[in-house]
């Protein structure tokens, strides 16, 4: 084994910065997709700091919960990029400030 | 390490999702660094595998290929970029200072997946079946959804 060691708040670091990135791009991005997958950026930085923290403390249902977040996201995942289609044919635009009324 | 440098390319063209992709191996290797061998595998599996071909398939599908413009206005960038900086920098501060010296050795955490199927499984069953019964509702909510002009242009016929 390597027996070199990263201190957890490098992890938190990175972590935070990713979730930041996904923040700052669901709110500054206009295409409904780049968006989406803004969301996803950030639950993967959650997801790096679920690990780092199981690490830490040498529990291992960390790493189990990020499998459950990995489903939640999935399925989201699956769900949100039917919506966007659906708004697709309707609308036939990807940009969010024209999809501004729930019905046309 | 290298997700972030991935990130700051992320911003600018419509398929970033190629640098998000990116971000996803790196974060599957930080996985393996910390000894989450399966949720490394899995990270590759689901995220990098299933979700960006599902992304890359939507992108391609709705012929997403124009250039979005970027208006902002400038009071949000004068006021914004700043002070993220020092919101940023603060945070970045504090972290280290209260957590510096702690280390998380690599490897360290013996993670095969035998004792995480053993955890799921049984202290964690009741999730994993609801797991279940929502992925079925998503599936059956995307179907519903992605396919709805085509039933509904069918019955007009």
């Amino acid at each position: 084994m390597v027996q070199s060691y990263v201190p957890l708040s490098y992890y938190l670091l990175l972590s935070g910065f990713l979730f930041a990135c996904g923040v700052v791009g669901f709110l500054i991005k206009r295409n409904i997709i780049t968006i989406f997958m803004s969301i996803e950026l950030m639950l993967n930085g959650v997801n790096l700091s679920f690990v780092a923290f199981a690490a830490h403390w040498h529990a291992l249902a960390g790493q189990v919960f990020v499998f459950f977040v990995m489903v939640v996201a999935a399925a989201e995942a699956a769900v949100g990029l039917a919506i966007i289609i659906a708004v697709y044919r309707t609308r036939e635009t990807l940009n969010v400030d024209q999809v501004n009324l729930l019905k046309l | 390490m290298g997700g972030a440098v991935n990130l700051l390319a992320q911003r600018h063209p419509i398929n970033s999702a190629l640098s998000l992709i990116a971000v996803m191996a790196a974060l599957a290797g930080e996985y393996l660094l910390l000894g989450a061998e399966f949720v490394a595998a899995v990270q590759v599996i689901v995220y990098a595998g299933a979700i960006m071909v599902l992304f890359v398939f939507v992108i391609m599908l709705l012929n997403a290929g124009e250039e979005e413009r970027t208006k902002g206005s400038r009071v949000a960038i004068l006021l914004g970029v700043p002070g993220m900086l020092t919101g940023s920098v603060l945070t970045a501060w504090v972290v280290l200072r209260h957590s510096g010296t702690e280390a998380v050795p690599i490897g360290a955490l013996p993670g095969p997946p035998k004792e995480i199927a053993q955890l799921l499984f049984h202290e964690f069953l009741l999730p994993f079946e609801v797991t279940s019964v929502l992925i079925l509702i998503a599936i059956m909510g995307a179907v519903v959804l992605a396919s709805k002009p085509e039933s509904a242009a069918g019955k007009a016929d």
